[in-house]
């Protein structure tokens, strides 16, 4: 349901300003950060932090860690593989979605903003619940499907149809393109999002699957499949640089191409 | 815990939901998509209009000439010109669409020209239509 504004327990105030680090370089750079803590019951909060980033890695990733370690413990974020393959510190840096670990703070002018993937339910600071995306994920079948007796070795296939899954296989699933999409914030509860889409249309172009049909039966409703409206912040946030709203346009005609 | 409701709700009820709007930066291709849908609902207004004067001058004089006027009233200029512009972006808008719906133009940078492309020919062709209605006139 479209609901431009955060129910009452969401809306944010203004939180806590950590001292700046003593004895710090020139160098310091000001980060704004949502917090919320399930174990109170205030609203949502924004801290403000100070980082010496003369004494800190490049990235946004290495920042946050750097105020987990020397100012904050509590600070909440998840993160992993730290170059960009994992997916984990997916999170709304500077207005856009992207990975903590692959953004560089020298992009970034002024203070840095940093939120939960939007328009989610926070288990905690930085910590989306991301139950539903994988549910939805699940949901179109992610693994391949035939019918045709197993071969002896491998499923075969010839080099260009490999090439088809280029752009596609690449999706590590941290979730920045669904959570940067305006009808997946409004209709996220039936709409599959531009991820899911994508990873629908990397089975349904597979040379090897056997199931095209029943998997674009599964995704033929208003709904799963027709919500995308091409407003593109799903190509824009990608971090992987993949195009999920290419995909969808994809599968739209792949419905239209099977009824003429 | 401060009070007894939040201790009988589970966590997941109380968990806040995440900003979205309020913090996402505007980028073109979204705000075009959000002026599609304001221009397109502006459209159902204009459309009254037009099937008031329309009406109006099948009715009599009197009432022709009372939409006639409020019309070529500077505010009703106004509104006219802004009604031209949302059908002429909603046009532009629809036509882009179209190219998108056969899989085209949907890398960077071609979809940032679509869209700056379909604002410049929305904005000249109400400059035209508009001129050339003065110049007719």
């Amino acid at each position: 349901m479209v609901e431009f504004s955060l129910p009452k327990n969401s809306t944010v105030t203004i939180g806590k300003t950590w001292p700046k680090p003593a004895n710090a370089s020139n160098n310091i750079r000001e980060f704004r950060i949502y917090r919320w803590n399930p174990d109170d019951d205030h609203n949502p909060s924004i801290d403000t932090y100070y980082v010496d980033c003369s004494d800190c890695g490049p990235m946004v990733l290495d920042a946050i860690l750097w105020i987990k370690n020397k100012v904050d413990p509590t600070l909440t974020f998840r993160r992993s593989c730290r170059e960009g393959i994992c997916g984990s510190c997916a999170m709304n840096i500077d207005g856009t979605n992207t990975l903590a670990c692959t953004k560089d703070m020298s992009s970034i002018k002024g203070a840095i903003n940093i939120y939960p993937l939007p328009h989610m339910p926070v288990v905690k600071d930085l910590v989306p619940d991301l139950t539903r995306f994988y549910a939805q994920h699940a949901s179109i079948e992610p693994w391949l499907k035939t019918v045709s007796p197993a071969p002896e070795k491998e499923w075969r296939q010839s080099h260009e149809d490999r090439l088809k899954l280029d752009g596609l296989y690449e999706c590590i699933l941290c979730a920045c393109c669904s959570t940067s999409c305006p009808s997946y914030w409004w209709n996220g509860d039936r709409y599959l999002g531009p991820a899911v889409l994508l990873q629908a249309y990397r089975w349904l172009i597979d040379s090897r699957d056997e199931a095209t049909g029943e998997r674009l039966d599964n995704l033929e409703d208003p709904f799963r499949l027709y919500r995308c409206h091409t407003i593109m912040n799903c190509a824009k946030a990608c971090p992987k640089g993949l195009n999920p709203a290419k995909a969808i346009a994809e599968i739209k005609n792949m419905m239209l191409a099977r009824q003429v | 815990m401060s009070d007894s409701t939040s201790t009988t709700k589970s966590p997941e009820s109380r968990r806040p939901m995440s900003p979205h709007l309020q913090i996402y930066r505007p980028m073109l291709t979204m705000m075009m998509s959000i002026i599609h849908r304001i221009t397109g609902a502006g459209l159902y207004f204009g459309t009254l209009l037009l099937a008031w004067w329309l009406i109006a001058a099948a009715t009599d004089a009197k009432s022709y000439m009372f939409i006639n006027d409020l019309l070529t009233s500077f505010v009703g200029r106004i509104i006219l010109l802004g009604y031209t512009w949302a059908l002429f972006h909603h046009m532009m808008g629809g036509i882009r669409h179209f190219i998108w719906d056969t899989g085209r133009g949907l890398d960077h940078p071609e979809r940032e020209y679509l869209a700056q492309a379909s604002l410049i020919a929305s904005i000249g062709l109400t400059l035209f239509v508009w001129i050339l209605a003065y110049l007719l006139r």
